[in-house]
């Protein structure tokens, strides 16, 4: 079973870790290691947008954690490219590294009280997302597929935490 | 259109900008390529070459409205969004106006810009399919029924290429059955107003009171019966072609109504008092001699100007026998389509009959008997017993003038070999040199 390195940058539901881990075996096949990264994060903060560079993380993990299969980050900062004003992740696409953002998928930020589950399950998509980035698998346009695009957290709520017939043929190779 | 059709362009001159558009968009599956500058785009700028283009509004050089001019000049159908800081919003204003299909500003929220996309390939797909059908209507409709390979015909079919992009009144004069609408119905699908309706009204059909309902309207109440207001046939012609058939039955008082709204291009409805404003193209048409009833006093001369500006003639059947055949087989082929039944052929003999008749209900008269052939005859062929009875008699060329049997007798005898000489003469039982001279004499000629 190949590793994977699961980055926690200030990723403070801890309680989630297990599931977390499970959901890469169960949907990857990989096997993960936990790392809590010693990074300068001022690197990566834009005052301006108080906001984390997305971009930047995946170069800082691509340059540090190359020997593994797999680079998965997960933070609670909340992410930006430039152009955009906000994403939920980035990927690599038929690379290796993947970042999740866990920022807006509290229902807190959208002002709801909390719901530790329905935060799990829109991780777990993100993080099945980004992933599948990695494997080369582009969006879906199955809207039940977690390949499919989404742009709010609605769209993720939508869409369930597998792959579609078709996406899961492509990447089932590289498993 | 899949994801993998749809071409986008990304020009900014910020590296980061480029780059993470094109990540975005590769990951939903487009074909992307950047450019850092305008003339980096316009150097090898063709049609088609992308969908859709984002373009940042400053840039160093030439400015993003000023390279939105240059591509809808090159490329009218490339769609471009503009994206543009806060600060600078009148001006991608002033980029709508120039044909941007929208603005985004800077930074852009991933939402709105999934949206954005997904409607500018939607708006894209619906202008492809948009060309493909109004193709496939121009070569549907273009001359559809319209057939003759006869000289007559060509020159009516040239006068219809002629008048159908004008916006000229047209009026065709010929015997009924001659297919007067089919040539109305060609001008107008080949006019810039083909995709408008043409309305066809048999103004012989209606009594005075009903064709001015028919033609004008009426509201609600007009008369007894009048439950709706319904709108007539001028008004259902805007934008179209109005088809006046049988132009020459119309009463003096609905002639003086008529052109009124020509001259004026607008009317009331049958009760009513509102005007209403139309814009259509005329095309009449008549079997009868509208100079003689002119004279007689019968049809108004000011009218008959207005109608009568640009006139095709079409010749009777009798007159392009020619024609017959490729008719002939062409009604065979429809109804053996619409009949669900093999094609048949059309015997020697019948054909005969055929070429023969005088057809005083030219085309029309030509397709019934066809029809009827069609339904009462047997595969493998059209015999002479499946036409109407009245054609079974070949009695067109009666004469009592013996010149005028033998010219019509080679003329039948040339038609059957399909003008073979050789063959024609050894039926005839005369020599070729004879035929020829025969066909001199009498002037005869293929079609």
């Amino acid at each position: 079973m190949d590793q994977a390195a699961l980055l926690l940058i200030n990723f403070n539901a801890t309680s989630l870790y297990d599931e977390i881990i499970l959901n890469l075996k169960k949907h990857f096949n990989l096997n993960s290691k936990t790392i809590i990264p010693n990074i300068d994060l001022s690197k990566y903060y834009s005052e301006e947008r108080d906001q984390y560079y997305s971009t930047k993380f995946i170069e800082f993990a691509l340059s540090n954690f190359s020997s593994f299969k797999k680079i998965l980050m997960i933070t609670d900062f909340d992410l930006y490219v430039p152009v955009l004003t906000f994403v939920f992740g980035e990927a690599q696409l038929n690379g290796k590294a993947a970042i999740v953002s866990a920022h807006r998928l509290y229902p807190e930020f959208y002002g709801l009280p909390p719901n530790e589950d329905l935060f799990l399950s829109r991780l777990i998509k993100e993080i099945n997302h980004e992933l599948g980035h990695t494997y080369g698998l582009r969006h879906c346009l199955n809207f039940e597929c977690v390949m499919h695009s989404s742009s709010n957290v609605d769209e993720i709520d939508i869409k369930s935490e597998t792959f579609c017939k078709k996406c899961l043929e492509k990447i089932s190779p590289f498993l | 259109m899949n994801n993998s059709e749809v071409k986008i362009l990304i020009v900014d001159d910020e590296q980061i900008v480029r780059d993470s558009l094109t990540h975005w968009f590769e990951e939903d599956g487009y074909q992307v390529s950047s450019a850092a500058d305008a003339f980096d785009v316009l150097k090898d700028l063709q049609p088609g070459k992308y969908d859709i283009m984002l373009v940042d509004i400053k840039m160093p050089k030439m400015s993003g409205l000023e390279l939105l001019e240059k591509v809808k000049e090159i490329d009218p159908d490339c769609i471009v969004i503009i994206i543009t800081a806060y600060a600078s919003v009148p001006s991608a204003v002033q980029a709508l106006k120039n044909g941007a299909f929208d603005y985004v500003t800077k930074p852009i929220d991933p939402d709105e810009l999934s949206h954005l996309i997904k409607n500018a390939i939607k708006q894209k797909a619906l202008k492809k399919e948009n060309i493909a059908l109004k193709t496939s209507i121009d070569e549907m409709f273009s001359f559809e029924g319209l057939i003759g390979e006869s000289s007559e015909m060509k020159k009516v079919f040239d006068l219809i290429k002629i008048v159908a992009p004008q916006d000229t009144t047209v009026m065709i004069r010929g015997e009924s059955g001659t297919g007067k609408e089919l040539i109305a119905r060609a001008i107008h699908m080949n006019s810039p107003r083909k995709y408008y309706p043409i309305i066809p009204v048999n103004c012989g059909a209606f009594t005075e009171t009903l064709l001015e309902s028919e033609l004008f309207g009426h509201e609600k109440g007009a008369f007894t019966g009048a439950q709706y207001r319904r709108k007539g046939k001028i008004e259902m012609a805007n934008g179209g072609t109005l088809f006046l058939d049988e132009v020459g039955s119309i009463s003096p008082k609905m002639q003086v109504e008529l052109l009124r709204v020509l001259e004026s291009k607008q009317f009331t409805r049958v009760g009513g008092t509102e005007v209403v404003k139309v814009d259509f193209r005329l095309i009449s048409a008549t079997n009868e001699n509208l100079e003689k009833l002119v004279e007689e006093g019968k049809f108004r001369e000011d009218l008959y100007y207005r109608l009568n500006v640009f006139t095709i003639y079409v010749p009777p059947l009798r007159e392009r026998r020619g024609d017959i055949p490729i008719l002939a087989n062409y009604f065979v082929q429809k109804f053996a389509r619409q009949m669900n039944k093999p094609i048949l052929k059309i015997s020697d003999e019948a054909m005969e009959i055929l070429l023969n008749h005088s057809w005083p209900g030219n085309v029309r008269e030509l397709e019934n008997a066809i029809e009827r052939a069609m339904v009462v005859g047997k595969p493998p062929e059209i015999k002479p017993s499946d036409l109407p009875f009245h054609l079974e008699k070949v009695n067109s060329f009666e004469s009592d003038s013996l010149e005028e049997v033998e010219k019509n007798h080679i003329q039948r005898v040339l038609r059957k070999y399909d003008w073979n000489i050789t063959k024609a003469a050894s039926a005839l039982n005369i020599d070729r040199v004879t035929l020829y001279n025969k066909i001199k004499k009498y002037g005869l000629q293929k079609n």
